[in-house]
C-alpha cells in the first residue's frame, strides 16, 4: 500500500471519484465510458461527477444503452494499450455484456498467448435495499468468480473504494469492480494522494479471539455491527474482508480461522453456489480437525430478490450473521 | 443501398487478388484434406468459395489497419498478411501457431498484421472494433478497423449494439458481412424480413452498400472507398459482400440443407477460374504467369505445412503462462 498526503473523511462515493480523477489527471490512457456518466449527471450516484467537466468527453464518453457495446469498446480500446473504466450502472444489466467479459476478455490475454491483452476494469454496482425489486438487487460476483480470466473485487471501505479501484484501473488484467450503492454514503479516512491497494489481499477490519466472520462488500458493515452486538455477550468476533474474491486471500482466511477455530462466511449474493461455498470448503479442508464447529453460512436465501422492505425476507442482515457465530458457539 | 460497380484494377494489384484467393483456398483445401485422411486432427470452418472478399479487403487495407474476423476466417487472416505458418501452426495446435497452439482455429490474433481478434461468438466481435477504432481515433492515428463477420451476426444483439455506437460516434469502422447464405444450416431468407442485409445499414443513417463477394476487384473498390472515407473522419460504413458457402458449416457437413443443383450452381460459379479467366482474357496475366501464381500459393502452404507438423504441441506449462500477469491468489 503507498500512500501519501494525510487522510481525510470521505464518502465511498467521493473516494471513488477521487480515484477516476487521479487515473484521468495522471494517466493519458485512462478513459471512462458508460450510460449517463458525464456532466450534468455525472453518474447515478454521482461517482463520476464533475469528471467529464474537468478531463474532457473525449476522455468521459456518454454512452448508449447497450451494455454489450460498452464493454466491446472498452476491451477494443484496452488492445490498442488505452485503459478503458467502463461502467454498467446497475449489476443486474451485465447479462447484456457477460459475452463481452466472459468470452472476449477474460480468455483475450491466453488464447493469443499474450499477444491482446486485455487491462480493462469494469465498474459496476448493485443496488440492492433500494427497493427495486428482483432485477436490480442482485449481487451476482459468483458468476464471474467461476471464469478463469477475470479478477473480482468488491470494497466496503471508502479507502479500500480508493485504493482497490487505482489498482484494478492498472492492473494488467480485466478486473470486475463491484460497488454498493447503498454503502456510497458510508465515510472514513481516505488517504489523500496516490493510494493503492494491492488485489488479492483481505484486510483485518475488526480483530477478534473466538470466531472469524470471513465477508466482503455490503455485508462488511453487517458483519461489524453483529460483532458489535456479540460483544455485548462476551463474544469477541473478529471481522476479515476478503475485498477480492478472484483473487483470494485463503492465506488470510486460514490465519485468521486457525485461531479462532470457528467461522462464518457473509456475503449478499445468493448463498446457494454462492462465494461462501468455496471459502467454507477451502477452510474445512484446511483447517479439518482444528475446527470447533462446522463454517456457517448467510447469503442471500435463494429467492428472487422481493420488491421494496420485503427484500429483509431474502437478504441476509446482521441478526442473520450474529446468529450464525451463536451457532457456531452452541456447536462446541 | 446500391450496387457498387468496381473501377479498373492495376496489373499490381490484380496479381495480389488473385495470389491472395489461390493461396486461402489451397490452405483450406489441405487442412480440409488432412482432416480427412486423418494426418492431424482438428476442426476448421470452411472458407472455401469465400475468397474473393478476403482478398479484396486485405488489398484494400493497410497492414497497420485492424481487423476483427470470425472462425471461418482462414481467408481473412491470410488476406490481412497473417503469416501461414502462424495460421496453420494454430489451427494445428504447435508452438508455431499465432498463439502458441493455445488458441485454436477459432482464437488466431496476430497484431503484427493488424489482426487484434478472432472471435468464435458469433457477433462478438463487432463492439469490439468499435473500441479498436476508438483508440485508433485517441491516438489521432488515421488507421481503420475491418470487422468481418456473416450474415447470421447480424441478428446478434452486439451487432446492433456495435452498429449503433460507431456511427454514433463516427468512427473509422468496416463492417464487411460475407453473406454465405447460410446462418450456421439455416437458409438467410428464413432468419430475417429484409431484401437484403445491406439495409440494416440505412437503420443507423451509415452508408451502406451490396456488392458483388464474388468480384474481388468490386470489393477491393468499396473497400477502398470506405477506408478513404473512415480516415478522412467520414465514420463507418456496411458492406454486404454476397457470395456462397461451398464445403457448409464444417468439414464434413453433408449439407442435405442445400437443394443439389443450388451447391451445384454456386460451385460452377466459384470466384477462382472465373477471375483467373478474366485475367487471361484482359490481358492482365499471362496463362504462364497465372499457372505460376498456382503453382507457388500450393507449395507456399505445402511448405508451411511442413514447418507446422515438425514443431512440437505446447505442453502443459503452457496453461500458466499468458493466463493472468499475477498467479497469487488464483486458483491452481
Amino acid at each position: 500500500m503507498t500512500s501519501v498526503a494525510e487522510p481525510r473523511k470521505l464518502t465511498v462515493s467521493k473516494a471513488l471519484n477521487e480515484a477516476l480523477d487521479q487515473a484521468l489527471a495522471g494517466d493519458p490512457r485512462v478513459l471512462l465510458l458508460g450510460e449517463d456518466i458525464a456532466d450534468p449527471g455525472g453518474g447515478i450516484a454521482g461517482v463520476t461527477g464533475g469528471l467529464s467537466t474537468k478531463h474532457g468527453r473525449d476522455r468521459v464518453l456518454d454512452t448508449p444503452i447497450s451494455e454489450a457495446a460498452i464493454v466491446g469498446a472498452a476491451i477494443g480500446a484496452a488492445m490498442e494499450g488505452q485503459l478503458p473504466v467502463a461502467e454498467i450502472m446497475i449489476m443486474d444489466f451485465i447479462g447484456i455484456a457477460v459475452d463481452q467479459l466472459v468470452n472476449v476478455a477474460a480468455k483475450a490475454r491466453f488464447t493469443s498467448a499474450g499477444r491482446t491483452p486485455c487491462p480493462i476494469t469494469i465498474r459496476t454496482a448493485t443496488f440492492g435495499g433500494l427497493g427495486s425489486g428482483a432485477t436490480h438487487s442482485q449481487s451476482l460476483e459468483a458468476w464471474f468468480m467461476h471464469v478463469p480470466g477475470l479478477k473480482v473485487i468488491m470494497p466496503s471501505t471508502p479507502a479500500d473504494a480508493k485504493g482497490l479501484l487505482t489498482a484494478a484501473i492498472f492492473d494488467p488484467d480485466p478486473c470486475l469492480f463491484i460497488e454498493t450503492t447503498v454503502a456510497y454514503g458510508m465515510t472514513g479516512d481516505v488517504p489523500a494522494g496516490d493510494h493503492r491497494v494491492e488485489i488479492g489481499t483481505a484486510d483485518v477490519k475488526r480483530a477478534g479471539n473466538d470466531v472469524t466472520i470471513v465477508t466482503y462488500g455490503r455485508a462488511v458493515f453487517d458483519s461489524l455491527q453483529a460483532a458489535e452486538r456479540l460483544s455485548g455477550d462476551g463474544v469477541d468476533v473478529e471481522v476479515l474482508d476478503l475485498r477480492s474474491l478472484v483473487p483470494l486471500d485463503l492465506d488470510a482466511v486460514l490465519q485468521s480461522v486457525g485461531r479462532t477455530g470457528r467461522a462464518v462466511v457473509a456475503h449478499y449474493a445468493t448463498e446457494f453456489a454462492g462465494p461462501g461455498a468455496e471459502v467454507a470448503a477451502a477452510i474445512s479442508k484446511e483447517l479439518f480437525g482444528q475446527l470447533k464447529a462446522p463454517v456457517e453460512r448467510v447469503g442471500a436465501r435463494f429467492r428472487p430478490i422481493p420488491a421494496l422492505s420485503m427484500d429483509r425476507f431474502v437478504f441476509p442482515n446482521a441478526d442473520r450473521i450474529a446468529a450464525a457465530v451463536r451457532t457456531t458457539l452452541e456447536r462446541t | 443501398m446500391t450496387t457498387t460497380s468496381s473501377p479498373p484494377v492495376d496489373q499490381q494489384v490484380a496479381r495480389r487478388l488473385y495470389t491472395t484467393m489461390t493461396l486461402a483456398a489451397a490452405c483450406d483445401e489441405r487442412l480440409r484434406k488432412g482432416i480427412l485422411r486423418g494426418e492431424f486432427a482438428t476442426v476448421i470452418w470452411p472458407s472455401r468459395g469465400q475468397e474473393a472478399i478476403a482478398a479484396g479487403f486485405g488489398a484494400a487495407l493497410r497492414l497497420d489497419d485492424r481487423l476483427v474476423t470470425t472462425y471461418r476466417g482462414l481467408h481473412d487472416l491470410i488476406a490481412k498478411g497473417v503469416p501461414l505458418v502462424e495460421v496453420m501452426g494454430e489451427v494445428i495446435g504447435r508452438t508455431v501457431g499465432a498463439s502458441g497452439g493455445k488458441g485454436g482455429t477459432m482464437h488466431i490474433s496476430c497484431p503484427d498484421a493488424g489482426v487484434m481478434l478472432t472471435t468464435g461468438i458469433v457477433g462478438a466481435g463487432v463492439p469490439v472494433a468499435v473500441g479498436l477504432a476508438l483508440a485508433a481515433r485517441r491516438q489521432q492515428s488515421d488507421r481503420v478497423v475491418a470487422v468481418s463477420f456473416g450474415d447470421g451476426a447480424t441478428n446478434t444483439g452486439s451487432f446492433h449494439e456495435g452498429m449503433n455506437l460507431a456511427a454514433t460516434w463516427q468512427l473509422p469502422v468496416i463492417f464487411i458481412c460475407q453473406n454465405n447464405r447460410f446462418a450456421e444450416m439455416t437458409p438467410t431468407a428464413e432468419t430475417m424480413h429484409i431484401e437484403q442485409v445491406a439495409d440494416r445499414a440505412l437503420a443507423y443513417a451509415m452508408p451502406g452498400a451490396r456488392v458483388d463477394g464474388n468480384d474481388p476487384e468490386a470489393v477491393y473498390g468499396a473497400v477502398t472507398e470506405a477506408a478513404e472515407r473512415g480516415r478522412a473522419g467520414g465514420g463507418p460504413t456496411f458492406l454486404e459482400c454476397v457470395t456462397f458457402r461451398f464445403e457448409g458449416h464444417y468439414v464434413g457437413d453433408p449439407q442435405t440443407y442445400i437443394p443439389e443443383q443450388e451447391l451445384a450452381a454456386a460451385k460452377a460459379a466459384d470466384p477462382i477460374p472465373i477471375y483467373r479467366q478474366k485475367l487471361l482474357d484482359g490481358g492482365v496475366l499471362s496463362e504462364a504467369e497465372l499457372a505460376t501464381v498456382d503453382e507457388e500459393s500450393s507449395a507456399h502452404v505445402e511448405d508451411a505445412l511442413r514447418e507446422v507438423l515438425a514443431a512440437s504441441a505446447p505442453d502443459e506449462a503452457e496453461i500458466d503462462v499468458d493466463f493472468l500477469v499475477d498467479l497469487k491468489g488464483v486458483p491452481a
